[in-house]
């Protein structure tokens, strides 16, 4: 997991400053985004970017490998779809909801897994968001294979129309810009720094007198509770929650993503994102060729580019400059 | 026909016997994989994920050998029956696991363990995917050999020959693969590589290659799991998928590493399995993650884990 870029412009020295200059760029790239990509496809690699980053608080500055963050995003996206559908609620409120779902379902599958560590954590990760999965597959209210048709997209506030894609957009850019806020705020404070110093060396990080335990619940939770932002947000996109939300492959889909833009690097898995999101558009049609691809894009970046297209390109940079 | 009563409500022995052989059939399975995951965890530290992928990979390579005159016409090749596949798939998938240690798992022993968990589940995803691609997702059908066709009746359920055979067959790979490991000198050197793989090697034994053929071994089980599934489920490349999570969940139940006990808790959940087809129906397909959350809050180094 890489470390931080040595070397960085003096203005950029300080973390807030970064994170500022972070939050602008972005903007500024998402607003001209639609001009590249049409709005579907613009709007997935928005609220993938952000379930990509909430992934990367765990997995990169934690050193915690989860393998069931599909477990927050699909129930997020059911409960959201749900709320939306059958009672009726607008869509901010549905989107609340939704993530705070995900955060309550963390905060009980964290408490349990934060037990283990390594291959455990991630085994037990995978196994309870398995229960989340038979569960949304048998219960009622999840309308089963067919998933949750919302209709139309609602009104926000009950006011604005989200109907076009216009508006619909630059409200999942908030949104987005928003979740990667936190997420970054959260990696850059004495809590982020806690994180690290947990990752590279938990026992140290005890004997320092840290309750290790519950930062680790608390990033936990706090990824959940963004993974739900995320895929509530994509409830109300796509107008659809289904099984395939919740299914362990989109747990695989948001660990590549991670590791194809850079573990433990800010905008890394928004560009892992960016490009996952982009092949499966490309590939839609090829069917089975896409799994085969994944695949070989796992393999390819264990093997060959472990830091992934961020930290290399980061690392080449720090080098030059140096 | 009695009745048998569990949690203050009365059921059908029939049912309660028929569930509970049905578990013991599936138990067989995650037995028989889970021993595969453990012994390549307990000696590689690898999480194998490839398992599943692995496994599906016997029960097609049986498949192809069956259909050898259909899949390569104008060859002049045999058919090839179940009794020579039961050899020769497992020794063909065990080949290819030694290939795929060579080229691939080697080069993250070094790394961090979640390297090893992310390379096999490419892997596994690659196979899958390039016979989805080849063969398509509908079950290929594989029949029952002929020595086996026929029924027992049990009086309470009927039972094939074949699966009976399964859970027979089972029970004696799995003990016998627990001998070689806990009982013989190969074994020994093999539990001696992990603890100190540097003495072992001072001692002038090839650790590297042990790796490997450990690594083989152990794709070569769930080849010949493979193998003994292909006439009762479907042969498709997705048959393992759903399994090896199942098959994760057996060996952290068991304690990882722990040979014993992922044979004693293959079975032993597939049985609890069983039995919660009968008690609550809906519960089956969740009751093994259930039971390991609560083995973790209760025992989390396992069953039979040492700490």
């Amino acid at each position: 997991m890489s470390g931080k870029p040595s070397s960085t412009p003096a203005w950029l020295a300080s973390p807030r400053a970064r994170e500022l200059a972070y939050l602008v760029g972005l903007a500024a790239a998402g607003a001209l985004l639609p001009l590249v990509v049409y709005p579907t496809l613009a709007m997935k690699i928005l609220y993938f970017g952000l379930f990509a980053c909430a992934y990367n608080l765990l997995f990169g500055y934690l050193g915690l490998l989860a393998f069931g963050h599909a477990a927050f995003f699909g129930l997020a996206s059911y409960v959201c779809a749900h709320l939306v559908t059958v009672v009726g609620l607008t869509p901010e409120l549905g989107i609340l909801a939704g993530t705070a779902a995900a955060a309550a379902l963390g905060a009980v599958i964290g408490w349990l897994a934060i037990k283990r560590t390594g291959l455990y954590f991630a085994m037990i990760t995978l196994a309870l968001a398995q229960v989340v999965y038979f569960y949304l597959v048998q219960a009622p209210w999840s309308m089963g294979e067919d998933g949750i048709q919302t209709g139309p997209r609602g009104k926000l506030f009950g006011v604005i129309s989200l109907a076009d894609n216009t508006s619909m957009y630059v409200v999942t850019l908030v949104i987005f810009l928003a979740g990667f806020a936190i997420v970054n705020r959260a990696v850059n404070s004495p809590f982020g720094e806690v994180l690290t110093a947990i990752r590279d060396n938990e026992p140290r990080a005890v004997s320092l007198g840290y309750d290790t335990r519950r930062f680790k619940l608390l990033a936990f939770t706090l990824s959940a509770a963004i993974s739900g932002l995320a895929g509530a947000t994509k409830a109300i996109v796509l107008q659809l929650a289904n099984l395939g939300d919740v299914h362990f492959s989109m747990s695989g889909e948001v660990l590549l993503a991670v590791l194809i833009g850079g573990i433990g690097t800010a905008l890394g898995p928004i560009v892992g994102a960016a490009v996952l999101m982009t092949m499966f558009d490309a590939l839609a049609k090829t069917g089975a060729w896409v799994q085969a691809i994944q695949g070989a894009l796992f393999v390819g970046f264990v093997l060959l580019l472990r830091s992934g297209v961020v930290g290399t390109l980061s690392g080449l940079f720090a080098r030059k400059t140096r | 026909m009695f009745t048998i009563e569990i949690l203050g409500k009365t059921y059908n022995s029939a049912a309660v016997f028929g569930q509970l052989l049905i578990g013991l059939i599936n138990g067989s399975f995650y037995a028989m994989l889970s021993l595969g995951v453990a012994v390549i965890f307990g000696m590689l530290r690898i999480a194998n994920f490839a398992h599943g992928a692995q496994y599906m990979l016997g029960a097609f390579v049986a498949w192809a050998l069956l259909n050898l005159p259909e899949l390569f016409p104008g060859s002049g090749l045999p058919s090839i029956g179940y009794w020579p596949s039961l050899i020769l798939a497992p020794v063909i998938v065990g080949v290819v696991g030694m290939a795929t240690e060579r080229i691939f798992i080697r080069r993250v022993y070094d790394l961090d363990h979640a390297y090893g968990f992310l390379l096999t589940i490419g892997l596994a995803m690659m196979v899958e995917g390039l016979l989805h691609v080849r063969f398509g997702s509908a079950g290929l059908p594989y029949g029952t050999p002929k020595e086996f066709q026929g029924t027992f009746n049990l009086g309470f359920m009927f039972l094939p020959y074949y699966r009976a055979w399964v859970i027979v067959a089972s029970i004696i790979i799995c003990f016998g693969t627990w001998l070689l490991i806990e009982r013989t000198r190969l074994g020994a050197y093999l539990r001696a590589a992990t603890e100190n793989p540097e003495l072992v090697q001072a001692f002038g034994i090839d650790v590297p290659r042990m790796l490997m053929l450990t690594y083989a071994l152990g794709v070569a089980l769930a080849g010949l799991a493979g193998v003994m599934a292909a006439p009762i489920y479907q042969v498709s490349p997705q048959m393992g998928q759903n399994l090896i999570i199942i098959v994760f969940a057996v060996v952290v139940i068991g304690g990882m590493g722990s040979i014993l006990g992922s044979i004693v808790s293959g079975f032993l959940l597939g049985l609890i399995e069983g039995l919660t087809k009968v008690v609550y129906p809906p519960g089956s397909t969740t009751v093994i993650f259930v039971f390991m959350a609560l083995i973790l809050l209760a025992r989390p180094q396992g069953l039979m884990g040492r700490t």
